[in-house]
């Protein structure tokens, strides 16, 4: 059954009909959600595990949860700690439980049975310890009961087969109650607990589990059955903090997150650009990989600083700096976080990784997002994580970590540190699949520099740049250069400098020659027009010579014919008019 | 005898008598109703005091049917148990007291064998 179905299984099972089993709430923090809704209602829980491992406090906040949050009063039969004792242990936690005993809505009684100071002699049966119970019970109205460790009786009494048929009576009776009863036992070598006590707890069945790796510890949780009823069956980590329990189902979560086509920002316009000139999606997780000092966290820094420019709420995990110093370290390169810190949008929580284990970091996660409700989470690196244990532990983790990111929709940005002389993207194999947007900082030496190039191995779902461009950390921020191919490769730093000083001057030259050009075609066209113009000098200099000679050959003409009439005149040969006739 | 059957307070009792083996021994008898454990124990009980500690003995039964709350005084768990008030330390024997050289053990009238 997948999780998705089981959990649809169980809502329907918390919803109407209770068709299947009776279940009766923890109130502990996600035992409910993989139990299903709780411990078998009315019938024995057997919870087992070695020493220290939290089994009596876990008993303990089922009854005072139970007391507090569901109405059901309790009974505490303790065989290993006194009243005082255990409430003086469980007030570190928040649970006071002289005021419970006071308000009657919870009975500790303390069953010390001491070897050493009993004999045995002929037959008997446990018919006291019933009774106390009983009464108990009674008192309060209890509809939980605590047996806390019942195992201790093999201590005091000797006599194995009354003992075992006892206790077998026991939770017979116990069923015939009705009460919802927790058992508790020491893990045993072979067993789950020393005695056999499962033999007789058949209904629920809970292992507790406290390990240490690589000096770090972490409580774990598995339901080993859970007679008539589905339930999670992985290892889950659990925490014992100031709240109480809290175990992390987080893996039941699966796939069933919605996905969204919103997109948003990283902050960078270059790396945008590349994203198909949008961005990421929201509530997807990217991963910055690259080896130390490419400027991972500046890019993580710009996620941030573009997330709570949106008015985005957005929560930093930081692993290996303090906040003071990733402001100033940021405020160096262009971008002011302080604001956002000022303003609330900002929070940057700053831890070793080292300082506890896995899952208490996971708790501790999950609690501060679920306390700022942010739209962005930056886990800076997590490289140490993986490196803590061999990656096996941490990996689980992160996948609980995305899923429920993004089950919240939220966006999620992870560093990782990539060691020196390992490949790239051999690094990180282990958590890529998990990861929608992959972005690599690369070293690039070459010439006596090292710069950065950056590149998208993979984002899913767009179209995105193939091309590694250089990556520029400047005081107003980062940029993002074209890259240029040269015979050696990319070219970055000088090398691109000078490449672009060449193709300046290239161009310069295209220029120049273009303008020289353009002027001789001017000049000629000058000398032309200047052609044109002294040959109409010439033209009109000789028009105007022949018009006067024009001229000047008419009016000698004219004086002619006034020449001749004169003549004619004087002679005074001819009749007047007749002007024209010749002379006889 | 009867009347330290009703008695309520045992600690108010005057000093047992000087001489060491005319002290009173007080034992207290846990019983659940009538059942046959708890008629044999206190019937084996009976005996065994009119035997080894004739005269000075008081018996004190407190059935737990009827005062459940008085359990938890002697942490009694089983039953039945014989609770050894005095002479002090307090002993507790558990079972029908079917086995009379136990008994005797248990209540350190006899020193173990071994």
């Amino acid at each position: 059954m997948t999780d998705v179905a089981r959990r649809e299984e169980v809502a329907r099972t918390n919803g109407h009909a209770r068709q299947e089993l009776a279940k009766s709430a923890t109130g502990i923090q996600g035992l409910d959600e993989i139990t299903g809704g709780g411990l078998p209602a009315g019938r024995p829980t057997l919870i087992c595990g070695s020493a220290g491992c939290g089994k009596t406090l876990l008993s303990l906040e089922f009854l005072v949860r139970g007391a507090t949050e569901f109405g059901e009063n309790g009974v505490f039969l303790a065989f290993e700690e006194t009243a005082e004792e255990l409430s003086q242990n469980v007030r570190s936690l928040g649970f006071d439980l002289d005021q419970l005993i006071e308000d009657g809505k919870l009975v500790v009684d303390y069953v010390h049975v001491d070897r050493s100071e009993i004999d045995e002699t002929g037959e008997y049966d446990l018919e006291g310890l019933f009774i106390r119970l009983a009464d108990a019970i009674d008192h309060v109205g209890a509809k939980r009961v605590v047996l806390d460790t019942i195992e201790s009786l093999f201590g005091g009494l000797s006599n194995d087969a009354i003992l075992r048929s006892e206790l077998r009576r026991l939770f017979r009776w116990l069923k015939e109650r009705g009460v919802t009863a927790i058992i508790t036992g020491e893990r045993g070598e072979k067993s789950l607990t020393r005695q056999g006590l499962e033999e007789y707890v058949s209904d629920c069945v809970i292992l507790l589990d406290h390990r240490v790796s690589g000096q770090l510890s972490t409580r774990r949780l598995r339901i080993v059955k859970y007679r008539g009823s589905t339930h999670g069956t992985n290892e889950y980590p659990f925490l014992i903090d100031q709240f109480g329990i809290s175990v992390l189902p987080i893996t039941s979560l699966g796939l069933e997150h919605g996905t969204t086509s919103e997109r948003v920002s990283t902050g960078v316009a270059g790396l945008d650009a590349m994203l198909g000139g949008k961005g990421v999606y929201r509530a997807s997780s990217i991963l910055i990989s690259g080896t130390a000092g490419t400027g991972k966290s500046t890019i993580a820094a710009h996620f941030a600083h573009a997330a709570c420019r949106r008015g985005e709420r957005c929560l930093y995990f930081a692993f290996e700096e303090s906040p003071d110093q990733i402001v100033r370290n940021m405020r160096s390169v262009g971008i002011d976080l302080m604001p956002w810190v000022d303003q609330g949008l900002l929070k940057i929580q700053a831890n070793r990784p080292s300082m506890y284990g896995l899952e208490t970091h996971l708790t501790t996660m999950y609690r501060e997002v679920q306390e700022l409700g942010p739209k962005l989470v930056i886990m800076d690196p997590i490289t140490s994580f993986l490196r803590s244990d061999g990656g096996t532990d941490a990996e689980a983790m992160l996948v609980r970590m995305i899923d429920f990111l993004k089950g919240g929709e939220i966006t999620s940005v992870f560093n990782s540190l990539t060691r020196g002389g390992s490949a790239l993207e051999q690094s990180e194999v282990g958590i890529s699949s998990l990861i929608d947007t992959w972005l690599v900082v690369k070293e690039i030496e070459q010439q006596g520099e090292r710069n950065r190039g950056l590149y998208v191995i993979k984002s899913r779902g767009m179209s995105h740049s193939e091309q590694i461009r250089e990556f520029l950390i400047t005081g107003e921020g980062s940029q993002l250069k074209d890259a240029y191919i040269g015979p050696g490769g990319v070219l970055t730093g000088s090398a691109r400098l000078a490449q672009e000083a060449r193709e300046e001057a290239a161009k310069l030259k295209r220029l120049e020659d273009i303008e020289r050009k353009q002027r001789s075609l001017e000049h000629k066209r000058l000398a032309l027009d200047a052609q044109i113009a002294t040959l109409r000098l010439e033209f009109e200099a000789e028009e105007q010579e022949a018009q006067r000679m024009i001229a000047e050959e008419q009016r000698r003409e004219e004086r002619l014919d006034e020449d001749r009439a004169e003549m004619a005149r004087s002679r005074k040969a001819d009749p007047q008019p007749e002007k024209a006739q010749e002379p006889t | 005898m009867t009347d330290i059957l009703n008695r309520d307070d045992t600690a108010k009792l005057p000093a047992p008598p000087a001489e060491a083996n005319e002290e009173t021994w007080e034992l207290r008898l846990y019983v659940a109703g009538q059942s046959a454990k708890s008629v044999a124990a206190f019937a084996n009980l009976r005996a065994l005091c009119e035997r080894y500690l004739p005269g000075k003995y008081e018996i004190e039964i407190v059935d737990l049917l009827q005062k459940p709350q008085l359990a938890r005084g002697d942490q009694i768990v089983a039953i039945p148990t014989l609770v050894r008030k005095l002479p002090e330390p307090i002993r507790k024997i558990v079972g029908d007291l079917s086995n009379t050289e136990k008994t005797l053990v248990g209540l350190q009238l006899r020193p173990r064998a071994w």
